[in-house]
């Protein structure tokens, strides 16, 4: 396939997994600052919304202290943000019209709806009010999107790409977030469910949808050294790290399939998943949550530099 | 004006037209209410689709629809078989024509054509004189523009034979209606369109030049996605199954053409490029082109990659040229043409010139290398001072213009405002020649001016389109 196609697939990929974890950031973030403080409720649940987003900086360059209605426009709408949910669904669909010929059908149409939708809701001012109706639209949107991408595209390069770019793109958002609440997720002696920082978990939870997941898994009250393992380890749960670097690795094998070349791109996702195969969270804690899930996003990082050398993007 | 025939009442007083008959009965029971919901709908559709395009010098609306009008345009099948066989015959006589300009120049020789009309020709693109393309074809695609005056009355008023659009106008038409009234169209027994990607690709792989590859790489090449056609690109692209590129996705090397690929090089064989000759090759053409790619034009001359339309046509299908189309097609068919010329007052000649502007207030005033309905004058529709500032153009150059006399074009109804009107509509039929002869898909693209008494039906001057059916078929 063509080079350009193929970066142009992967950063569509990207960009619409980009939107729906803001989307469910904002939701999950909502609900914790809705809370009391003395159940958790936290007044600085803006700023870490925006330090999960990776957007502390450019928040910072154009505005004041972090604000309820000013994180929720930047996050969403902003057009200062080159991040905002808006600007994610613009640049997937550019990236998509660009190579119409690259995706089906039902799977551009479904890109471009999700345009034409977010279009419509971004006239109204949106508030904590009103915002689970936008998120809950571009949830909705991405969903549908992958769903026809799904059923309708061929099982080939273009399919690959574009699940390759959502796959690494999901990686960085579970490692972010982990990265802004590691603190939180630390091991220490609390009386079981009497931790304040219980609500502070169940939203990280919340925030990749793997509350449920999480209690069919461990069957437990939220403790957040579970949280971490959950997140990092546990190849069933989506989002975790192992289970997007086996999606990466996979996908890769598939695109090498093709011309039967490993290429560097595919040494590092597999150095990547055989570390997150091998390690345990009793070893992360004993090196350092922090300094773990740091070497995670650059090497992440990393892997986007290589992905786009081999393929000439 | 005001007499003009009707595709579906015929002259005024006549009976509905036989070819009308489902349509009509249609119209006359399906509440308006119903037509304006199912054209609400359409665009709707159109929009989620993205089957826009774009419009030069105008920085806020970047993307538009074109205006669909859900009453179609009929031909009867008899109509319609005139028309082809008309078709094909000034197609072909299109290729031989190009074939002989780039060649021996018979036609120049026996005085039908003025030399110097191709001499000073700037589409005649002396780069590939005495090239023969792969398998001899010229126009692997055209779009000829007819327009009728009456029930037998058919006229060419243009050979495209560059790089026309439209066609997925016309496809993306059809699947509107067949979506939305699709009792009414198998009612019809109208003539499927749908083939014509499928058509498009043979025709394509039938000029690949000669290899040992089994199966040759076909490429479409656009500008890029600010192209007013770009959607029509990446829809033929997608419809043929083959990629869709633009000039830096390909590169020469040894005379042979490369796209770059996620798995490295990969040959291409054959291009179907929408991009216009001066564009092609930044080292023959325009050097400032970064649309084109270097070395193109070298891969071609060598027999390496088949361009569909082959380089230079456009010393073929410019307005100066039409006007001679009737004795071209004499000169290489032997035969009267099947489909009129509109009369045509070339103004390089100076009594023609004299009598055009005389009478500019009644004639239509084209560039002859214009397009798009851009830079033309409608004298019955113009003010006095545009008339003026025409003349001095015309003075100034008159071997840039033609003019012909402003036809009454048939008019169609046509859903406005709640209600049918009289619209003038003309049609675009798509021609298609590979290596295996001339192939025309029945119907065509039919535009609509949608202003009451506009005569100008161009989607960038307002013009909306209709599906086009050849029924009892």
């Amino acid at each position: 396939m063509l080079s350009r196609t193929a970066a142009n697939l992967y950063w569509t990929g990207r960009y619409m997994e980009r939107a729906d974890f803001l989307a469910r950031l904002l939701d999950a973030t909502a609900r914790l600052s809705g809370l009391p403080t003395t159940y958790g409720g936290d007044p600085a649940a803006w700023s870490g919304a925006l330090a999960a987003a990776g957007a502390s900086d450019a928040f910072a360059a154009t505005h004041g202290e972090p604000t309820e209605a000013d994180v929720i426009r930047f996050l969403t709408v902003d057009t200062d943000n080159p991040s905002a949910i808006c600007t994610c669904i613009e640049h997937a669909r550019s990236n998509a019209r660009a190579v119409r010929t690259g995706l089906t059908r039902e799977a551009w149409e479904a890109l471009n709806t999700a345009w034409h939708e977010v279009q419509r809701l971004r006239v109204q001012e949106l508030t904590k009010a009103n915002v689970r109706e936008f998120t809950e639209a571009v949830q909705r949107a991405v969903a549908v999107f992958d769903g026809a991408a799904q059923r309708t595209m061929l099982r080939d390069d273009a399919f690959w790409f574009l699940e390759l770019g959502a796959a690494v793109e999901r990686a960085d958002n579970t490692a972010r977030l982990l990265d802004v609440k590691y603190h939180l997720l630390l091991p220490r002696d609390e009386p079981v469910g009497g931790s304040l920082d219980y609500f502070q978990w169940s939203t990280i939870l919340r925030t990749v949808s793997a509350l449920t997941a999480y209690r069919w898994v461990y069957r437990d009250v939220v403790k957040p050294w579970l949280v971490a393992d959950l997140l990092i380890f546990n190849d069933r749960m989506p989002r975790s790290l192992a289970c997007c670097y086996d999606t990466v690795v996979e996908l890769l094998d598939y695109l090498g399939a093709g011309s039967g070349r490993r290429g560097p791109a595919h040494r590092q996702a597999s150095h990547i998943q055989l570390q997150l195969h091998e390690g345990d969270i009793k070893t992360v804690f004993a090196s350092g949550l922090h300094e773990f899930i740091e070497r995670f996003i650059i090497d992440n990082n990393r892997l986007g530099v290589a992905i786009a050398e081999q393929f000439a993007f | 004006m005001s007499t003009a025939f009707d595709e579906m009442d015929g002259w005024p007083g006549d009976a509905t037209r036989d070819a009308y008959a489902q349509v009509k009965a249609w119209l006359d029971s399906a509440p308006t209410e119903l037509l304006q919901t199912r054209r609400a709908q359409a665009e709707l559709l159109f929009r989620r689709t993205g089957v826009t395009f774009n419009v030069y010098g105008d920085p806020g609306g970047s993307e538009r629809l074109i205006p669909f009008d859900l009453v179609p345009r009929v031909l009867s099948a008899g109509e319609w078989k005139r028309i082809e066989q008309g078709l094909v015959q000034r197609v072909e006589a299109l290729n031989a024509l190009l074939a002989d300009l780039y060649g021996a120049q018979e036609i120049l020789k026996a005085g039908v054509i003025p030399e110097e009309l191709v001499r000073l020709n700037p589409e005649h693109q002396l780069a590939v004189m005495g090239h023969r393309p792969s398998k001899g074809v010229f126009v692997h695609v055209a779009g000829v523009d007819l327009v009728r005056t009456g029930p037998d009355d058919f006229f060419v008023l243009e050979d495209n034979a560059r790089t026309p659009s439209g066609v997925s106008y016309m496809l993306e038409n059809r699947e509107m209606m067949m979506r939305l009234f699709p009792d009414l169209v198998a009612s019809a027994n109208v003539a499927p369109v749908e083939t014509y990607p499928d058509l498009l690709r043979e025709t394509l792989r039938s000029v690949a030049p000669e290899g040992p590859e089994a199966e040759p790489t076909i490429v479409v090449l656009t500008p890029g996605p600010y192209n007013s056609a770009f959607y029509e690109h990446s829809f033929l692209a997608d419809k043929m199954g083959v990629e869709l590129v633009e000039g830096a996705d390909l590169f020469v090397r040894d005379n042979l053409v490369y796209m770059r690929t996620t798995e490295g090089p990969r040959r291409v064989h054959v291009i179907y490029r929408r991009i216009d000759d001066a564009f092609l090759d930044p080292l023959f053409f325009r050097p400032d082109s970064s649309l084109g790619v270097p070395g193109l034009l070298s891969a071609y001359l060598a027999g390496n990659v088949a361009l569909a339309n082959a380089v230079g046509t456009g010393v073929a299908d410019d307005k100066a040229m039409y006007s001679y189309m009737p004795e071209v097609i004499r000169f290489y068919t032997g035969k009267e043409p099947i489909l009129s010329n509109v009369p045509t007052w070339r103004c390089r000649e100076p009594e023609h010139l004299s009598y055009v502007l005389d009478h500019l207030p009644e004639l239509v005033v084209k560039e002859v290398n214009g397009s798009g309905g851009y830079g033309m004058l409608v004298g019955p529709h113009a003010t006095q001072a545009q008339i003026t500032e025409f003349a001095a153009k015309l003075r100034a150059d008159p071997h840039g213009f033609i003019a012909q006399p402003t036809l009454a074009l048939s008019t169609c109804p046509t859903l406005s405002e709640g209600r049918l009107e009289p619209r003038h509509v003309d049609l675009r039929p798509f021609v298609l020649t590979g290596a295996d002869g001339v192939k025309v898909t029945p119907g065509g693209l039919t535009r609509v001016a949608l202003t009451p008494g506009s005569l100008v039906v161009n989607s960038s001057q307002g013009g909306g389109t209709k599906d086009t059916w050849v029924a009892g078929c």
